[in-house]
């Protein structure tokens, strides 16, 4: 069960990000500069939406299943922090969106303050699937004696280590 | 010299040889494999669902695969990149592992069927709109094929 769960999540990874990331690299001016950035947002982002629920419920399973090892994982303290970091990027993003007519709409490439927005989600999703790989490695677990600042981070107790 | 032998020789490379002596090379590589499969995964299903009549309805099937290409081949590139020293470090295991052999199967037949057969039908605009949807879902298929039987290849043994 374990694996087919951690596969959609990382098949739902594909269509989460990846369509996300098609959306970005309009925004950065890079691919699609011909298609209208709301054309993007209004077609390819309810993808994204799709995408997101499968993997934040897949996501959830996994956690279930390992709950207290993936607390207590720096690495998985790490992903939380930039989902959250990403999350306020995309809601100042969309705000501004909203808020005035866009009149970049259909520029090649979009003012500064786009692109930065679109890098910023770039790069932190990128850190997030970092993360998210390395939690399946135990290096900083704390079943064994870890250096303080991981201790700290991890919220290492006493009797979570093996002798 | 048989396939188990250049296999061998393979695992046996320098590149093989320093991702099997790191902690933490294979992890590194590995996420950058991940992330090279979100920006392919978004090139293949921007198309795939236009040629199923989904997304950029708007715009023409050529207009939104020639837009794709150059973020199809930056995400191809970066998979190679990464998942060739990727397998060069466990070749002797990838030789024993069912989802490594259905995956590169796999993996070779969408590729062909990517550049020899679905971009020549999309650029001829005589092409049926039917057969249009059909390799969208076949693209589709073949791809999540390939993720899939990757991601499977850790649980096997």
């Amino acid at each position: 069960m374990y694996p087919i769960v951690e596969s959609t999540h990382v098949l739902s990874l594909m269509v989460f990000v990846g369509t996300l990331f098609i959306v970005d690299f309009r925004l950065l001016g890079i691919a699609f500069k011909n298609v209208p950035i709301s054309e993007l947002t209004s077609r390819i982002l309810p993808w994204t939406t799709f995408g997101f629920v499968v993997i934040v419920s897949t996501g959830l399973m996994l956690f279930y299943a390992i709950p207290i090892r993936t607390y207590h994982s720096i690495w998985f303290r790490f992903k939380v922090v930039l989902i959250v970091a990403s999350g306020i990027n995309a809601w100042l993003f969309h705000r501004k969106m909203t808020k005035k007519p866009v009149v970049w709409n259909n520029d090649p490439v979009p003012p500064l303050h786009v692109r930065l927005s679109a890098a910023i989600s770039v790069l932190v999703w990128s850190g997030v699937i970092i993360c998210g790989r390395m939690i399946a490695y135990n290096w900083f677990d704390c079943d064994k004696q870890q250096p303080g600042w991981v201790q700290f981070l991890a919220e290492c107790r006493a009797e979570d280590l093996i002798h | 010299m048989n396939l188990y032998d250049i296999f061998d020789y393979l695992e046996r490379s320098p590149i093989g040889e320093a991702i099997r002596n790191s902690h933490w090379l294979f992890p590194v590589i590995e996420a950058f494999h991940l992330i090279g499969l979100v920006v392919l995964g978004g090139a293949v299903l921007v198309v795939d669902l236009r040629l199923l009549g989904l997304g950029l309805t708007r715009q023409t099937i050529s207009r939104v695969t020639n837009a794709a290409k150059p973020v199809l081949l930056v995400g191809i590139a970066m998979m190679f990149g990464t998942g060739i020293p990727l397998a060069l470090s466990e070749m002797i295991k990838l030789y024993y592992n069912r989802s490594f052999w259905i995956k590169v199967t796999t993996l070779a037949i969408v590729l062909i069927f990517t550049f020899a057969v679905k971009h020549p039908l999309i650029r001829n605009e005589n092409t049926n709109r039917f057969v249009l949807f059909f390799i969208g879902l076949a693209s589709m298929g073949m791809w999540f094929t390939v993720a899939g039987a990757g991601r499977w290849i850790g649980f096997s043994s």
